[in-house]
């Protein structure tokens, strides 16, 4: 047990570091930020003296050595645009978010896995078929679209509902749905055929042969084991909780930290861009890391292949 | 000529796995020690249990996997380096026939494609030639001319095994390794294509490893059954003589177990206990912790396989040489 | 007569799945304390014939016919009514047993439920049971293998485990589908040893449904044959084996390879199964059979009184003998060996 748990955080670090670098060599390579942050008009001495100042005049390596120590020593730099600490720029925007991701979360599970196991569970009937085309439509469609089509119908239209803006809660609501449309769906999608796959089972049938009901049949024997391969989807949703909202908050200017990303990248404010860049990767990292756990504690064929590691 | 074609001298197979870089590796020895010899146009049989070792033994024996210890020899000469041109050179002597006929073909082509491609790969024979051999071959097979046109779903699990054993027979190899061909068919089938691998036998001189957990039709159609448990040979004998004297106490479970039809449930020795793990194999003689008469030196010294006669091999301490066969100490 | 009632009796029973019929009217009496064999191959029906009667088939199976279950039918029985008669009447086990136990849910947690089920016993004493189950089915140290998963039984482990969970409810039948094909010989012989003992301890009747003519007349008293959906020979086993009357009980005794015999060459039965929606006119088997005739082609033979106790569906059925089996040596030998 020992020895899996010093692989897996040895392979998250590492993950985090290639995450963290790969962002660093894609950023310096993509644009000047000199330039953007001085604005078109700027003297080129005035840039000069920006380059020399923030160490964007060293060679590319030396510029990622200076980074990474920095980082080692929990320094993850301050932004170029008002020498504000980029981590509490950071940090203040991350409740904003949550208030969206977090509702959204539950209302993907709340929706997404009910649904697929009542379509799982009625296969073929015309609630399935129904449920997997909105399943579909879900999440092929991309959130921007999803976005304007309900600010047209609950804003424009009908006007209950704002546009944009975080003053009220009714503020989050369309985000919130948005949000949550696409995850419901790929959620009934994966419940509904982990359910079919297990529904199939020999298993099931030995518990129907000996004379259990299918009401607990499905409790008592189906759901433990369809839940293993929902739990990876969900883990996955439950690491994009910070930064999952980056085109959302955008399409409705809620000042999270997605849209700080956005605005950061447009000005080429490094610090703070690695620095979400880092907490993304660590949050994936961390959730990942707890679906591996949660798998041994829902599988104990993989239990025991983790002891023995 | 010499008319040993395969050779087989103390074959050992280990395998290491490690689950990741801070765990401790652990090893398993899957074949352990393991000589035979197969003539020319002979057939030798391998039985044994799950964990026996007699899938590994057949893929060594073929070159498709290399030998931890050991050597294999194959018309004279050492089997060569894996993935040289020599080795290349004698996969078309030398096939293997598997269980799943399904997974061993390529569903997107037709079933006169695939038995035509060893011919290719091998570059035998002009276009127009290969087109008549694969037609022969359908037929040498028990299949119809017309039915080249076909793809693997639209054939039955008998004819898909026909188009396995066509394919493994397009280039005339010399040796044969069937592991467990039969198995997955129905009975009526099973007979079909046990008498399909006879006549090819006879017919073109193959030489066949026939490996199977079904003791009745390796003594069909095996001229020489070797006995496998735990990655070892216990006995090894001719066909006739292992089935109707088996001398290893493990051979005995294992000839008691097969049902004889029309006969109720008799006196048959009833073995305790599982096949042990590879991975933690018993001391001394691996079969005594299922063997009745397992005394302390079985216990603590692991027998060798002697001759009891000219042609009886086994490796039971209890079994004397010295002793008529068939008695034991 | 009128007052003999057997334990089972199946008639005219039926099975289409999306409209293709796979099951063309069977018709079996299983009574108290007997052990009947259901021989065949894939796809004759043979264990779907025990998955309707219990009702256990997917839903796009259509069943007609009757099952008799004392005074109930099963094919019209309500799914509360099944529930009470699954496990607890009438048991079942499977071919793969290692995947036919829950993998996630403790072996011993997976007893105590069909305890709980049938007897009404929970905590310490259905835990009790599962452990005196186990006990009887021979599973060594079974007060702690309770709590193992069934990943962590063999092969041969999981099936006395799912024979354990068979008999929590004192089942007047079990019906053992292909119970030892998945498993070793030396532990097919255990399990094939365990099933009649405990059938001869527990009294019930036994199904064994297997493609392997030897494994059944091992246990079985009476021997159905099916071909196709149908049963085409039924009768005691010992007749079975002395005269088989249909031909293709024939073909499949010849075609099965001995142990006992020499390195004779096999006798196959030509060509395949029809596959189910393909059936032949008349008599299924007759595309294959070397003595049919045009009658059997044309028309149906139906499962009709040959001899005494033996039924045969076939209008041409062989009457003279099997030939006889040389006497087996090697049990000469074995026996001689039981004695030092």
């Amino acid at each position: 047990m020992f020895a899996f748990l010093l692989t897996r955080i040895f392979r998250a670090l590492l993950t985090i570091v290639l995450v963290v670098t790969f962002a660093f060599v894609v950023l310096r390579m993509s644009g000047d930020p000199a330039q953007i942050i001085m604005g078109p008009d700027a003297p080129p001495e005035a840039i000069a003296a920006f380059r020399k100042n923030w160490g964007l005049d060293d060679p590319i390596w030396l510029q990622y050595l200076h980074y990474f120590g920095a980082i080692l020593q929990g320094d993850l730099g301050i932004s170029m645009r008002d020498g504000q600490s980029a981590v509490e720029l950071v940090a203040e925007r991350i409740p904003a978010t949550l208030q969206l991701t977090i509702p959204a979360l539950i209302l993907k599970l709340a929706l997404g896995i009910p649904a697929g196991i009542y379509a799982a569970l009625h296969r073929n009937s015309l609630i399935d078929r129904m449920v997997m085309a909105g399943a579909i439509a879900g999440f092929t469609m991309p959130s921007f679209v999803l976005g304007l089509i309900l600010v047209l119908i609950f804003s424009v239209t009908l006007g209950w509902l704002p546009s944009g803006g975080q003053d009220s809660w009714t503020h989050a609501v369309l985000p919130i749905l948005t949000m949550s449309i696409g995850g419901a769906g790929i959620l009934a999608r994966f419940s509904r055929s982990a359910m079919i796959e297990v529904l199939g089972q020999p298993y099931i049938r030995t518990a129907s042969a000996k004379g259990v009901a299918w009401a607990r049949v499905v409790r008592g024997h189906a759901l433990p084991n369809a839940a293993i391969p929902v739990v990876t989807i969900v883990g996955f949703m439950v690491g994009s909780l910070v930064a999952g909202a980056v085109v959302v908050e955008s399409v409705f200017s809620w000042p999270g930290v997605g849209r700080l990303l956005v605005v950061s990248v447009a000005n080429r404010d490094l610090a703070i861009v690695q620095c979400i860049i880092l907490l993304i990767a660590a949050t994936m990292v961390v959730s990942n890391f707890v679906v591996d756990i949660l798998y041994g504690f829902l599988d104990p064929r993989l239990r025991s292949n983790q002891a023995k590691a | 000529m010499n008319s040993t074609l395969l050779a087989a001298e103390n074959l050992v197979k280990t395998y290491t796995s490690r689950r990741g870089p801070f765990s401790p590796a652990s090893t398993v020895r899957a074949v352990d020690g393991i000589s035979l010899s197969l003539a020319r146009a002979k057939t030798l049989g391998i039985v044994g249990e799950s964990g026996s070792g007699k899938s590994t033994t057949g893929r060594l024996v073929l070159g498709l996997e290399q030998p931890t210890a050991g050597k294999v020899s194959f018309d004279g000469t050492r089997m060569p380096r894996e993935k040289t041109a020599e080795w290349r050179g004698l996969r078309a002597r030398m096939q293997l026939v598997y269980q799943d006929p399904l997974a061993a073909l390529d569903r997107r082509l037709t079933i006169g494609v695939q038995i035509g491609e060893p011919l290719e790969i091998h570059a035998i024979g002009t276009g127009e030639e290969r087109k008549e051999r694969v037609i022969a071959l359908l037929k040498a097979v028990g299949l119809r001319a017309d039915q080249a046109d076909r793809y693997p779903h639209e054939l039955s699990g008998g004819q898909r095994q026909r188009v396995v054993i066509a394919r493994a027979i397009a280039c005339e190899p010399e040796l044969l390794v069937c592991d467990e061909p039969v198995s997955a068919l129905d009975v009526s089938i099973q007979a079909q294509v046990v008498n399909l691998l006879r006549d090819l036998q006879e017919e073109r001189g193959i030489a066949m490893i026939f490996i199977s957990h079904d003791l009745k039709v390796v003594r069909n159609i095996s001229d020489r059954v070797a006995v496998m448990y735990l990655g070892r040979i216990v006995e090894e004998a001719s066909s006739d003589e292992i089935f109707r004297e088996p001398l290893h106490p493990y051979t005995q479970a294992l000839v008691s177990s097969v049902p004889v039809p029309g006969t109720p449930l008799k006196q048959r020795i009833i073995l305790q206990g599982e096949p042990p793990n590879p991975a933690a194999r018993p001391t001394g003689c691996a079969f005594h912790p299922r063997c009745r008469h397992g005394n302390a030196r079985c216990r603590g010294e692991t027998p060798e396989l002697l001759p009891i006669d000219r042609d009886h091999s086994v490796a039971c301490h209890l079994v004397a040489s010295d002793a008529p066969a068939g008695r034991m100490m | 007569m009128e007052d003999h009632m057997p334990l089972v009796d199946i008639r005219d029973l039926k099975v289409a799945f999306d409209g293709v019929q796979v099951l063309h009217g069977v018709d079996l009496t299983i009574e108290k304390g007997e052990a009947v064999g259901l021989v065949g191959e894939s796809g004759c029906g043979k264990s779907v014939t025990w998955l309707a009667a219990l009702g256990l088939l997917p839903k796009k199976a259509t069943i007609s016919g009757q099952v008799m279950l004392g005074r109930d039918d099963l094919v019209i029985a309500s799914q509360r009514q099944l529930e009470s008669v699954r496990g607890r009447r009438i048991a079942m086990i499977f071919q793969d047993p290692s995947s036919s136990l829950n993998p996630v849910i403790r072996v011993g947690r997976q007893i105590e439920e069909a305890i709980g089920l049938h007897r009404g016993l929970t905590g310490k004493a259905a835990r009790a049971e599962a452990k005196r189950l186990l006990e009887l089915v021979e599973i060594p140290d079974a007060g702690r293998r309770l709590d193992n998963y069934p990943h962590e039984f063999s092969g041969g482990q999981n099936q006395r485990a799912m024979i354990a969970m068979a008999l929590a409810g004192n089942p007047d039948i079990l019906i053992a589908d292909e119970p030892t094909t998945a498993l070793d010989a030396t532990i097919q012989a255990q399990i094939l040893d365990l099933l009649a003992r405990l059938r001869a301890e527990a009294g019930m009747a036994v199904v064994f449904i297997s493609h392997d003519l030897g494994a059944v007349s091992e246990i079985c008293e009476r021997v159905c044959v099916m071909y196709a959906g149908r049963i085409v020979e039924r009768c005691p086993t010992a007749a079975l084996f002395r005269s088989p009357r249909h031909p293709y009980t024939r073909g499949l005794f010849g075609a099965i390879p001995r142990l006992d015999a020499g390195r004779e060459r096999l006798k196959p039965v030509e060509g395949t199964v029809p596959e189910p929606g393909k059936m032949p006119r008349g008599c299924a088997f007759s595309p294959r059979c070397g003595r049919a005739t045009e009658k059997c082609r044309t028309s149906l033979p139906i499962l009709s009184r040959l001899e005494e106790d033996c039924d045969v569906a076939c209008f041409h059925p062989v009457l003279e003998d099997a030939p006889r089996h040389s006497s087996r040596k090697s049990a000469e030998a074995l026996s001689m060996l039981e004695l030092i």
